[in-house]
Order: C-alpha cells, then structure tokens, then sequence
C-alpha cells in the first residue's frame, strides 16, 4: 500500500499534462478540470481515512532505503492537509468556468493549475529537506505562471517584485541546506533529527534552524517579512488570489510546523520562545494593515497575516493543546481565505469596483451573498460555534499552559480588529439605500456562489461537529510532540 | 582549495547582493543570477572537495566523492536558470508595458 503515498502528486501532475493538450477548447478542459479535481478528491479522501486508521504511509522511491534514497511520508498531518488542498482545489476547478476568465482559460490556466497543486502536495507529503526545495520550486513556478497571466500593467509590475522575493529566499533555502549538510552529512528529515537530537542541538545547528525559519517565514508572510504580500495577491483573477491565499503561506507555515516540532525541538528558549513574540507581531501588524485600507481584496489579503500569526503561536507554545490548536486553524483557514477571497471576487465583480467608498445597498440585488460573506466574517474572526472558534480557543488554551498572558490578550483584542475589518466590508457593501451605487444591472451570480457556499458549509461543519474531528486533530498533535515516531517509523523498518 | 572556493561564494555574494539594491532592473536580474552562482558555489564546498575520485563508496574505500552534493547543484541549477530565464521575458516585458525601468517609479499605489 506504499505507493499510495505518491497519488497525491501524480493525478494532479497527470491531469495537468493532459489539459495542456486541450488548451484550445476551453469546454474539454473545463469538463477535464473538474473530473481530475474530483478523481483526487476522492484519493485524498481515502488515503486520510486509510493513514488515520493504520498509521503512516512511507514510500521508499526506487527502492533505494531510507537514509539514502528519497522518502515519502505520508503521516496524519500531511494526509489532512493534502485532503484539505483538494477541497479547496475543487471548489475552485467549479467557480473558475463562471469568473470570467476565458481568455485565460486558452492561455493554460488550468495546466499552472494542476500543477500549482503538484508542488503543494509535495511540499506535504516530502520526508527530505532538499526534495522540499525542490516542491517549492514547482509551486513557485507555477505562480510565477499564474500571477502574470493576463499580462496587464500593474500585474506585470507586482509580479515581479513577487518572483524576486522569492528567488531571494529560494536561495537562501540551497544555501541553509548546504550549511545543514556539512553539518549533520544528510538531507533525510528523519535522520538530520536523530542527528541533531544526538548532540543536542549545539551552537551552529541553532543558527541553521533560526536560518530556516527566516527562509520559511518569507514565505509564510510572517511579521518583519510580509509586506511583499498583500499587493501581490490582490493583482492576478479572484480564483489565482484564493488559491495563493488559501496555499502558499500554508506551505511555508507547515514547513516551520514540521521542522521545528521535529528537528529543531531541544532549545526552545531560544527558538520558540521567539516565535510567540513574532506571532504577537504578526497579529497586530496584519490587522493594521487590514484596517488602514478601503480596498476589499487587500483587507482579505492582509488578514492572512494574522491568521499565519495565530498558528504560529501554537508551534511557539509547544504543547499538545497549542500544537492541535495550530493544526485546526490551519485547516479552518485554508478554507475560510479561499471562500474570502471568491466572495470579494464575486462583489468586485458585481458592483464594478474593489474600493468600498464607491460601494453601497448590494443587500437589496444580492442578499445571499451578503448574508454569506456576514457567516464568513463570523468564522475568521472565530465566534462560536464555527471553527475559528475551536482553534482559537485551543491555541490560547495551550498559550495560557505555557504562562503566556499578554499574547492572549493580543490574540482577542486581534480577533476583535479582524471581524471589524471584515464587517467593514459589510457596512459599507451592502447597507445603505438602494440607490447608492445608482441602478445597477444584476449579474448571474449562481454558478459562483455555489462552490462558496460548500465551502462555508464545510467551514461550519468543522466548528459544530467538532467533535468528529477533534480526536484525529488531538493524536496527530501527539504525534508531532514525540519526534521518535516519525524517526522511527522512516528510518527503521 | 575549500578556502578559495568560500572566498569566491563570498564575493558572488557581495557583489549579487550590490546589484540587487540598485534601481535599474536589468542589474537587480544580474544580481539574481549571481546569487545563485554563488549557493551553488557554496553547496559545492559544503561538500568538501576532492580530485580525481570516484563518487562510489565499496567497503574498504576511504577516499571518494561524494555524490550527493552534485546531484544538488545540479537540480539547483536547473531552476535557476528557468527562473533566470523568466525573470529576464517578465522584465522585458514589464519595462515595455510600464514604459520604464526604474524601480523606483514601478511602486504603484494603492485602489488600482
């Protein structure tokens, strides 16, 4: 059953190949599109149920064993975030053909597409720092593709100062790799960990893993390393930005999530102890962006920043309740920023324009959409019963484990700032006479908010059946605690 | 020789970093491709140098090459060159669109 481990990556890398045959027939590749998104919805389905019921799946690529070849893990925490990606791929593969992209469509959307997805997976699933590296690349490149598609004057300009930042910390990635390598003589997670643990983490091995965070932290958007963000995200389709916004900063988060619950474990004073100042940073500096600005998208775009914070913070705290509550977030919030984001797509759409002071009374043409993005509001800023609402509670649960009351109070006050943020939003979108924005024609919207809606279904079913979840959430939290798990169950078979 | 080899990665460095900062955009890309000279450089001595050993390990054998730090590289280099190659259409392109090449003009505001 190993070579389920490497599914995740081939069907989307598949479908992706296929549909750059099929370039020109934009109804054959939105009918492909779907159908591959679906097919790898249902293996991430069955291989997180399979992984959750008998454990870890490891493929050992090539035969070659595993200090010495390339490893596939496929634990629980890659299992729920590869299946979490696929949701969200689908809800996007069913909005993309109604966003008005089809221009875009022929130019190889849906090929950057799969691919974009190809790299994500990877990046998940990979038990070795360079094939990490490697992941990245391809979900890089396939946004480099993706944000300069269409080609206008402002993407052309951002996307630029997007490629460069990350080039920049792509090579500091090779260059912290070799650093590693000289080190501990190896490139496999697992036995850099059982490396590491045997010297106990001395002096250098420290600056390498502080080296790596800063890598990741770019990113991941994290407080000093953010503002490349937000401009970016907002310039490419509505469909590009949720998928960057659901994806990308995950990718970097789960790698500072997995590193340092495993490899860099035994001087958390110096380390950890540092994250929990960055998450509190990152909180209050992305909600004041989010606050300073009347432009939609980029109040969206902003609000990643302290959401990357919140789960931050329970890598910081370290224990199993912060560590769970990071997992839950990261979950909820891949799906709730990409329902953001395609409901801002979706009232930019509708009223003509993304700048809220030349907006007004879009409830009396479009009431469910506003009444979705209302629910959506409640769920990022976490009230309960919705799912922000269990991660959040089990983060500051695990930050007042550790003693840490001020990021607790930051960790509310933010909370509050975030959904007035996005209430904003509300106000002045969709309160107001009828009149405001003169008489605008109604647009067909159906077709876009469905997979919206699915997806806030989801969002909500994630916080009222919490209890479904919590337990699987809860033992891979204890799994990430104890390092000799994953060492052992890749190394020694 | 690993002394030369960290001194040239050093200079790459420095010398990618300076191009970097500067305005025009044809040297920040200059710049990119240095950077990447020298990681490259630098995995290379990472991997401690040696001539005219093979790259296999039978039992018995001290002195050999090892293997692994070239199949980095050479991954690494792959990518850096498609990207060199990317940035290099986007900055043409982008210089063309925007009518300029300064950085500093190719800021942009805010409700665009």
């Amino acid at each position: 059953m190993s070579n389920l481990a490497i599914l995740p990556i081939i069907i989307p890398l598949i479908a992706a190949i296929v549909l750059i045959f099929f370039n020109k027939s934009v109804h054959i590749s939105r009918a492909l599109a779907k159908l591959f998104s679906i097919i790898s919805l249902g293996t991430a389905g069955y291989i997180t149920w399979y992984v959750l019921e008998h454990g870890s799946v490891i493929l050992e690529t090539g035969d070659w064993i595993a200090p010495y070849g390339i490893v596939l893990v496929m634990d629980g925490l890659a299992a729920i975030l590869v299946l979490t990606t696929n949701v969200i791929t689908t809800a996007c593969a069913f909005y993309a053909p109604h966003a008005g992209l089809e221009k875009r469509e022929r130019f190889y959307f849906y090929p950057f597409f799969f691919f974009l997805i190809t790299g994500v997976s990877g990046a998940f699933i990979t038990g070795d720092l360079f094939n990490l590296f490697v992941f990245f690349e391809v979900l890089l490149m396939a946004s480099y593709g993706l944000i300069v598609l269409g080609g206008g004057k402002v993407q052309l300009r951002e996307s630029l100062k997007y490629l460069l930042i990350n080039l920049f910390s792509s090579m500091l990635f090779v260059t912290t790799v070799a650093f590693l390598y000289a080190v501990v003589g190896t490139v496999n997670m697992a036995q850099i960990a059982e490396r590491v643990q045997e010297v106990e983490q001395q002096g250098i091995i420290t600056t390498i893993g502080i080296l790596l965070f800063f890598v990741f932290a770019t990113k991941a958007a994290l407080f000093p390393l953010y503002y490349w963000l937000p401009k970016s995200y907002i310039v490419p389709n509505p469909v590009i930005s949720a998928l960057f916004g659901a994806l990308l900063t995950k990718v970097g988060i789960y790698s500072i999530l997995r590193v340092f619950s495993l490899i860099f474990v035994h001087r958390t004073d110096l380390t950890h102890e540092m994250f929990i100042w960055i998450a509190g940073l990152s909180m209050i500096f992305g909600v004041i962006g989010a606050l300073s600005t009347s432009n939609i998208k980029l109040i969206i775009a902003y609000n990643i920043i302290p959401a990357i914070g919140f789960i931050l913070l329970g890598i910081g705290v370290l224990n199993e309740s912060g560590i769970s509550g990071s997992i839950y977030y990261l979950v909820n919030d891949m799906i709730i920023k990409t329902a953001l984001f395609l409901l801002v797509g979706i009232i930019s759409y509708v009223a003509g324009t993304s700048d809220l002071r030349k907006m007004g009374g879009l409830i009396h043409y479009y009431p469910s959409l506003g009444w979705l993005l209302f629910l959506s509001a409640a769920v990022l800023a976490g009230l309960p019963p919705f799912s922000g609402f269990i991660g959040k509670l089990l983060l500051l649960k695990g930050a007042f484990e550790q003693g840490e009351i001020a990021i607790v109070i930051i960790g509310l006050l933010t909370s509050l700032l975030i959904l007035y943020s996005i209430v904003k939003i509300f106000i002045n979108g969709f309160w107001g006479d009828k009149e405001t924005m003169g008489n605008i024609e109604k647009k067909p919207i159906k077709g876009l908010l469905t997979p919206v809606a699915a997806l806030l279904a989801l969002a909500v079913l994630l916080g009222v059946g919490a209890e479904l979840f919590y337990p699987s959430i809860e033992s891979i939290a204890a799994y990430l605690l104890d390092p000799e798990i994953y060492i052992d169950s890749v190394l020694k078979e | 020789m690993e002394i030369i080899t960290s001194i040239l990665a050093g200079i790459l460095f420095a010398t990618a970093i300076y191009n970097m900062l500067q305005k025009q955009l044809l040297r920040i890309v200059i710049g990119t491709a240095l950077l990447s000279h020298g990681a490259h450089i630098l995995i290379f001595t990472m991997g401690r140098l040696k001539t005219g050993q093979p790259p296999i390990l039978i039992d018995g054998i001290e002195s050999y090459t090892d293997p692994l730090p070239q199949a980095l590289i050479l991954t690494s280099i792959v990518i850096s060159f498609g990207v060199t190659s990317l940035l290099l259409v986007l900055a043409y392109r982008s210089t063309q669109e925007n009518g300029t090449d300064n950085m500093e003009q190719l800021r942009g505001n805010e409700n665009e």
